[in-house]
């Protein structure tokens, strides 16, 4: 029974040091400007495409049916309220965090998971580089920068969806809808929109590397690597959603 | 040339101390009770069978592999158990060829050699000095005209010298050497030991040099680069600075020069001392 728990306990315990390692080099030198730059560029404009399109697709899925219930109270007009708070609190923040860790933390996981295994990393170790340094926290910084960038975007696009249901299918006019949607935040759900985002992006990041550097088994084991680094990056995602949701709720609720 | 790297004369740049590495699930030591010592402007050949535990030697001198006990000096300092964040900066007096080469295979020859250059805190250069101290180690490996080309698209003995001008680019008192030659036919072989001679001989550096060839060490021990001619010369009686070491399933069963090692009776050293005069043909 202890030895089953051994693995696992141990993997979390090589995890929160990685996260303190990775954190630390925030702080310390050399910084490697380039490799955020190239980051930056990877998660956050190449995520961008990805993120329009599911945005505007559950902006708009969201609208028809928001629009639905609503018809049946004759508060067709509120469509907006909803779309905006559901978008800006919750979809937007956890669909952007779930497309770009199925982009980013597989790709981090099998790019640093190759360079395990054909000995680049320890490569980089022995030219006296730390590869903590070199590849974690440019990827962690990287991605806390860009993913609030894109749920902004995400957030805006589902609104768009939204305003071409509510305009094309429900008859509301434009105005009332952006009104409404406008209306509807306030700087609470503008906090929590943001928040959440920044710490998702330590999960997307941190577990990809993780996994990525633990790699063992040649190719087989980069493929197992991608699949766990995107699998639990997403359920850290959902249940650090649940906390973060909580603690909003009871602050706002009291 | 690097008089700023070198260590004066008394201190060692490598010594084992009853060093024991084993792997977490193995019953035996993968090294077992290892000790030695390099001393400045030596250069150790060490010979040992597949799976003899070279490899894990030389992960193990600059701190990749935690032994499980004894000490591991490097450039003066004990590094069996100082955590790795420590390491890096006494590793980047150090130079590295790995067995497989372990370019980045995702950047340019270019950007390879400029590595250590680029990334090390203290070995920083600015950019300007940069292009020329990468030509420069090309150069010296006859390679210059790769600059912009990618790993995968050279050969394995190209990418082996590229490895070496990585690992030499710093100018780095010491370098560990994991089996140059291995795989690699005659010819190759023998270019890739020249420029092992050559860098020992321009750079005075101190090498460890992992084989399972003994015409390799044979070579290095006998052999001088000449500058004028860029061939070897025979090292004639003064001879080189240079000591045998012979691994076994993780023991060092041999140490010592190249006339005890031909005069061993112990048949496992045997097996590796054959036909040295071939060799020196060729
Ligand atoms: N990471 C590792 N995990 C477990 N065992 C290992 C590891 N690396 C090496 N070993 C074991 O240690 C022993 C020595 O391996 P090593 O790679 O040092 O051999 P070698 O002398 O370099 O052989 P070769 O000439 O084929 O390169 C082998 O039995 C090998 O199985
Ligand atoms: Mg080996």
């Amino acid at each position: 029974m202890l030895d089953l728990l051994k693995a696992p306990i141990q993997a979390v315990q090589d995890f929160y040091e990685l996260t303190g390692r990775a954190m630390r080099n925030v702080f310390r030198k050399p910084h490697y400007l380039d490799d955020i730059k190239l980051q930056m560029d990877t998660i956050g404009v190449g995520s961008i495409p990805i993120v329009l399109l599911t945005g505007f697709f559950s902006g708009a899925v969201m609208a028809l049916q928001m629009g639905r219930s609503l018809q049946d109270y004759g508060q067709t007009g509120r469509t907006g309220t909803f779309v905006s708070i559901i978008l800006v609190r919750e979809l937007g923040p956890v669909l952007t965090a779930v497309m770009v860790a199925g982009r980013n933390s597989s790709g981090m996981a099998s790019e640093l998971g190759s360079m395990k295994v054909t000995e680049q990393i320890d490569a980089m170790r022995a030219l006296g580089t730390d590869p903590l340094q070199k590849l974690v926290t440019p990827r962690m910084i990287a991605t806390a920068l860009m993913l609030p960038c894109l749920t902004v975007i995400d957030d805006f696009v589902g609104m768009l969806g939204g305003w071409l249901i509510a305009v094309y299918v429900y008859a509301l006019p434009s105005l009332q809808y952006w009104s409404t949607t406008w209306r509807a935040l306030v700087w609470n759900d503008v906090a929590q929109g943001l928040l959440k985002p920044f710490v998702f992006s330590f999960a997307i990041s941190l577990i990809g590397c993780f996994y990525g550097l633990r790699t063992k088994g040649g190719t087989q084991g980069v493929g197992r690597a991608t699949t766990q680094a995107v699998v639990v990056a997403d359920v850290v995602i959902f249940v650090v959603d649940l906390f973060i949701t909580k603690i909003f709720v009871s602050a706002t609720s009291s | 040339m690097s008089a700023e790297n070198s260590v004066s004369a008394d201190t060692s740049l490598l010594r084992f101390e009853n060093v024991t590495v084993r792997f977490d699930d193995d019953e035996t030591n993968a090294l077992d009770d290892l000790s030695f010592d390099v001393r400045p402007g030596e250069t150790r050949i060490l010979l040992g069978a597949a799976g003899s535990g070279k490899t894990v030697l030389l992960k193990t001198a600059i701190g990749l592999i935690r032994p499980l006990g004894g000490q591991v000096r490097l450039i003066g300092q004990d590094i069996a158990r100082m955590p790795e964040e420590k390491q890096f900066d006494i590793r980047r007096h150090v130079g590295m060829l790995f067995q497989e080469s372990a370019l980045f295979d995702s950047m340019t020859i270019a950007q390879n050699v400029a590595y250590p250059l680029l990334n090390q805190r203290v070995n920083r250069l600015p950019r300007a000095q940069m292009e020329p101290a990468v030509r420069e180690a090309l150069r010296f490996v006859e390679l210059e005209h790769t600059l912009e080309k990618l790993p995968s698209e050279l050969s394995g003995g190209m990418r082996r010298r590229v490895a070496i001008a990585r690992a030499v680019v710093t100018k780095p008192p010491l370098l560990l050497y994991d089996s140059p030659t291995a795989g690699l036919d005659p010819i190759t072989a023998h270019t890739i030991m020249a420029l092992i001679i050559k860098e020992r001989d321009v750079d005075n550096t101190t090498a460890l040099v992992v084989t399972h060839r003994y015409q390799d060490g044979n070579l290095v021990a006998n052999f001088r680069y000449n500058p004028d001619s860029g061939r070897l010369d025979p090292a004639g009686k003064q001879g080189t600075n240079t000591v045998f070491m012979v691994l076994r399933e993780g023991r060092l069963i041999f140490e010592g020069s190249q006339a005890e090692l031909e005069a061993a009776r112990d048949p496992y050293i045997a097996k590796f001392v054959k036909r040295p005069e071939e060799e020196a043909a060729a």
